[in-house]
């Protein structure tokens, strides 16, 4: 067994990044038993034997201050800065299970027959159904305005610069009404400079700022790449660890609705080299803020890849604060047969597919990686032992893509597991043409996911 | 730094001096001076204002700065001249830039400013580092590529930083540090400290794209940014006049308000920079052209003479060297003689020897140092940093 695996077996993981932490009248962590019963985690007993005698053995001191040999703080989520007032418990859990609910009530609205571009429209369910339900509906912009503005009430020194985020509220409408209420220093309007903003953001980051650098479209961010590969990525370690660049770096990519070949750019597979940065995609308006709120706390540069025809996906999300593990793969449907690895609007035309697949007898199982760099081999690991089949299904192109660096990662670490070469499906490497048909050609769609499956299982 | 008022036997504390180890340069005055006697000075040209009323020629100043900045000269030349030569030597790999010529506009800065300031600049950093209170030692051993450079060895010469003296580099990318200038002005701005920063670039830097930008957003929103156009005349082999059709870099900014200063003589550069901090604090961005010379090449991959001449390179020397210059001072107001500033020259020597023997001492960075400080770990909510699956590996 090659050495990297066998490090990944003793790391124990929570597939999905929501963790539980009651803080009991003493304020001490409960124990293993309180919190599984209080979680509802679907967990392997031999799983939950271990995590006890990991907390058994390190014990509560020791696992909350020592940095990376043990995992077991990964199972103590609260924050140590929480403020002294809050009480109530920090995070809320939802286990696998209800994700997966969630998904597939999202795409039984729509009409059988495939959809090729499959972006979730409002959700069109009666109003019964969710009205009993805890939380609140939002769109996922709004899902990252609520983030975003939790954080910038919690700390001060979280500032927001771009162009048009002040006073137009944002191209997007991610950062309406901010500049309103927290002045026009903190939700800066910028010129368009993204190569000085960026710069700036930077520079102010280096002081112990936390700001979040807007890119209109991410294909913007290109005339920015010096300050985010040279200054942002590597000041950390240039400097011998004096600084930290705790930026996010934030905004829509991906292929749109005929924008052009300019405007539909996929930056992540240019951003993945480029060391001491880390990426997340967000999907879902529960993750989108999420995924927010653990960027902007991070003390690394972040780099947040929002989809331009996901804005308005709307879900209902937790009344409570909850924030998301940045290095966390989600589980979108557990399966059998093949495990499907894809991100940001690829999922939809993934669990789209899936119907189809499932109607046709197979099982798959969808996973939405979220974190782009580093991967979570540790998920994604369990899941190719589990089918032995590997799809992925990523927006990027072809060449030099995300998928491109997955499969790599794949081959190097769990070859000895899979049954079938691994399938990748991306993006054809053109620049995304102008015209309807042929931009959806650019793409991925539902019918060749459900081809490749096919091909894959047989 | 307290001096003891000894002004009669000068040469004593020369030997006291030896005897202490190598600690700051800044803490050892071996020289006695006065505080008290006020001495004026002219610079040696006045001052041209763009958009601006330019400062007084005159400046007051004491014994005391003057001796300081002479040993503060000295020792930076002998850093840089020692610096030569361990690359010559091949212990300095890579680039080396070479601040000699030009330590007057560091020293007149300082003396100007407090280490709250920010000073942010490119990649002829080295004497920047020293004036913010950095040691030869972490100097000569970041150069080495050693643990106890001030960079851990992982930097080089382009990246010296100091966090606590407000020192943000060390940047290679031309042009790519002036950006991060405004947004430490920024960062000022918004916490409402009583603070400027000091934004370093070159000639040729001048010219970057980046810089205009930054210098608008500057502008637009008053930050306390100071842009300090360090002009020796050549960006690497390319002399100004054919790389820019305006080599006025003063009145670049347009509507921003700058000034041009000898960047030779030290008490020009701290009045100007005197002002330039008054005009930020209240008034916005400001660009100072500092006047300056350098005596290498660009590096020390480039001899310096393909593209100027030997008779200039020594008649700037001769004529404007900032060493001298102080040297004359000190020695016309009877300060100190010629014999005692030959001394202060060989205890900068002896300084700058002993810190290089030590830094060759220091080991080389171990292996695990590759993977440390690319990530932070944690972000305050008891999670993992992205390097928890960090990889162990063996190296050869």
């Amino acid at each position: 067994m090659p050495p990297i695996s066998f490090l990944l077996l003793i790391r124990f993981r929570i597939p999905n990044a929501i963790h539980c932490q009651q803080v009991g009248a003493a304020g001490k962590k409960t124990s293993v038993e309180a919190k599984t019963s209080c979680c509802n985690w679907q967990f392997h007993p031999q799983i939950l034997e271990t995590m006890a005698s990991i907390f058994q053995g390190v014990g509560a001191a020791t696992a909350l201050s020592s940095s990376t040999s043990f995992d077991t703080k990964k199972f103590q989520f609260s924050s140590r800065r929480s403020l002294p007032e809050r009480k109530t418990s920090f995070v809320v859990v939802r286990s696998g299970a209800s994700k997966m609910d969630n998904g597939s009530n999202r795409t039984g609205g729509r009409a059988d027959h495939l959809v090729t571009n499959a972006v979730a429209t409002k959700y069109d369910n009666p109003a019964a159904s969710t009205a009993s339900k805890p939380g609140h509906e939002l769109l996922l912009f709004e899902a990252l305005r609520e983030g975003l503005e939790e954080e910038m009430e919690r700390d001060a020194r979280v500032c927001v610069m771009g162009e048009d985020v002040g006073h137009y509220g944002g191209s997007y409408k991610v950062t309406k009404g901010l500049a309103d209420k927290y002045g026009d220093l903190r939700v800066l309007d910028t010129p368009i400079a993204e190569n000085s903003f960026t710069g700036m953001g930077i520079g102010a980051a280096m002081t112990g700022l936390r700001p979040i650098i807007e890119g209109m479209n991410m294909g913007f961010l290109l005339l920015a790449f010096n300050q985010i590969s040279n200054n942002c990525g590597m000041l950390h370690y240039t400097s011998g660890g004096q600084f930290k660049i705790p930026v996010v770096i934030r905004g829509p990519g991906g292929v749109g609705r005929q924008l052009g070949a300019e405007h539909s750019q996929r930056l992540e597979s240019y951003f993945q080299s480029i060391p001491g940065i880390q990426m997340v995609a967000c999907s879902t308006p529960y993750n989108a803020k999420g995924l927010m709120k653990a960027a902007i706390r991070s003390d690394n540069p972040v780099i947040l890849f929002e989809h331009v025809l996901l804005y308005n996906l709307k879900e209902r999300i937790p009344d409570e604060e909850y924030v998301l593990s940045l290095e966390e793969a989600e589980m979108v449907r557990p399966g059998e047969h093949v495990t499907i690895l894809t991100y940001s609007r690829m999922r939809y035309h993934v669990m789209q597919a899936a119907k189809t697949l499932v109607n046709k007898g197979y099982d798959p199982e969808v996973i939405d990686i979220r974190s782009l760099k580093p991967f979570d081999l540790y998920t994604i690991g369990n899941s190719i032992k589990k089918t032995h089949r590997v799809l992925i299904v990523e927006e990027c192109m072809r060449t030099g893509g995300i998928g491109a660096s997955l499969t790599a990662a794949i081959t190097e670490n769990f070859h000895d597991y899979l049954d079938a070469p691994i399938v990748c499906l991306s993006s054809q490497d053109v620049p995304t043409p102008y015209a309807g048909t042929l931009e959806e050609w650019t793409v991925v769609q539902p019918p060749q996911i459900v081809a490749a499956v096919e091909q894959l299982c047989r | 730094m307290a001096l003891a008022r000894r002004s009669s036997n000068l040469l004593k504390p020369l030997s006291t001096a030896s005897s202490s180890s190598s600690s700051s340069f800044l803490h050892r005055r071996p020289f006695s001076t006065d505080d008290s006697t006020t001495i004026t000075i002219e610079t040696s040209v006045p001052f041209t204002g763009h958009n601006c009323e330019p400062p007084s020629r005159s400046i007051d100043t004491s014994p005391k700065e003057l001796m300081t900045f002479f040993t503060d000269m000295a020792l930076m030349r002998r850093m840089e001249i020692a610096a030569d030569s361990l690359y010559k030597s091949k212990l300095i790999r890579g680039f080396c830039h070479l601040y000699d010529g030009q330590e007057a506009v560091n020293i007149g800065m300082e003396a100007a400013i407090t280490k709250k300031d920010c000073i942010i600049t490119a990649y002829r950093d080295h004497c920047i580092f020293l004036g913010r209170g950095g040691t030869l030692l972490e100097s000569f051993s970041e150069l080495m590529g050693r643990q106890a450079g001030c960079s851990r060895g992982k930097g080089g010469s382009m990246h010296f930083y100091k966090k606590d003296a407000c020192f943000f580099g060390g940047h290679g990318i031309v042009g790519a540090q002036v950006p991060l200038g405004c947004g430490l002005a920024f960062a000022q701005k918004y916490r409402k400290e009583d603070h400027v920063t000091f934004t370093m670039y070159g000639d040729g830097a001048a010219n970057q794209g980046q810089l205009f930008e930054a210098l608008n957003m500057a502008a637009l929103w008053d930050l306390p940014a100071i842009l300090v156009c360090e002009n020796n005349h050549y960006g690497m082999g390319t002399a100004e006049w054919r790389a820019a059709k305006s080599p006025s870099y003063y009145k670049r900014g347009d509507y921003v308000p700058g000034l041009k200063v000898d960047g030779m003589d030290a008490f020009a550069v701290k009045q100007a920079c005197k002002f330039a901090k008054e005009h930020a604090l209240k008034n916005g961005p400001i660009i100072l052209e500092m006047d300056t010379y350098r005596y290498h090449g660009h590096s020390m991959s480039d001899p310096g003479s393909t593209y100027r001449t030997r008779d200039e390179i020594s008649g700037v020397r001769q004529e404007r060297d900032p060493l001298e210059r102080i040297r004359k001072l000190i020695m016309a107001h009877d300060i100190a003689t010629e014999k005692e500033l030959k001394d202060i020259e060989k205890l900068a020597r002896k300084e700058v020897d002993e810190a290089i023997a030590k830094a060759k001492e220091s080991p080389m960075p171990e292996e695990s140092e590759l993977f440390t400080n690319v990530y932070r770990k944690g972000y305050g909510v008891e999670s993992f940093g992205a390097d928890r699956k960090e990889l162990r590996a063996t190296l050869p």
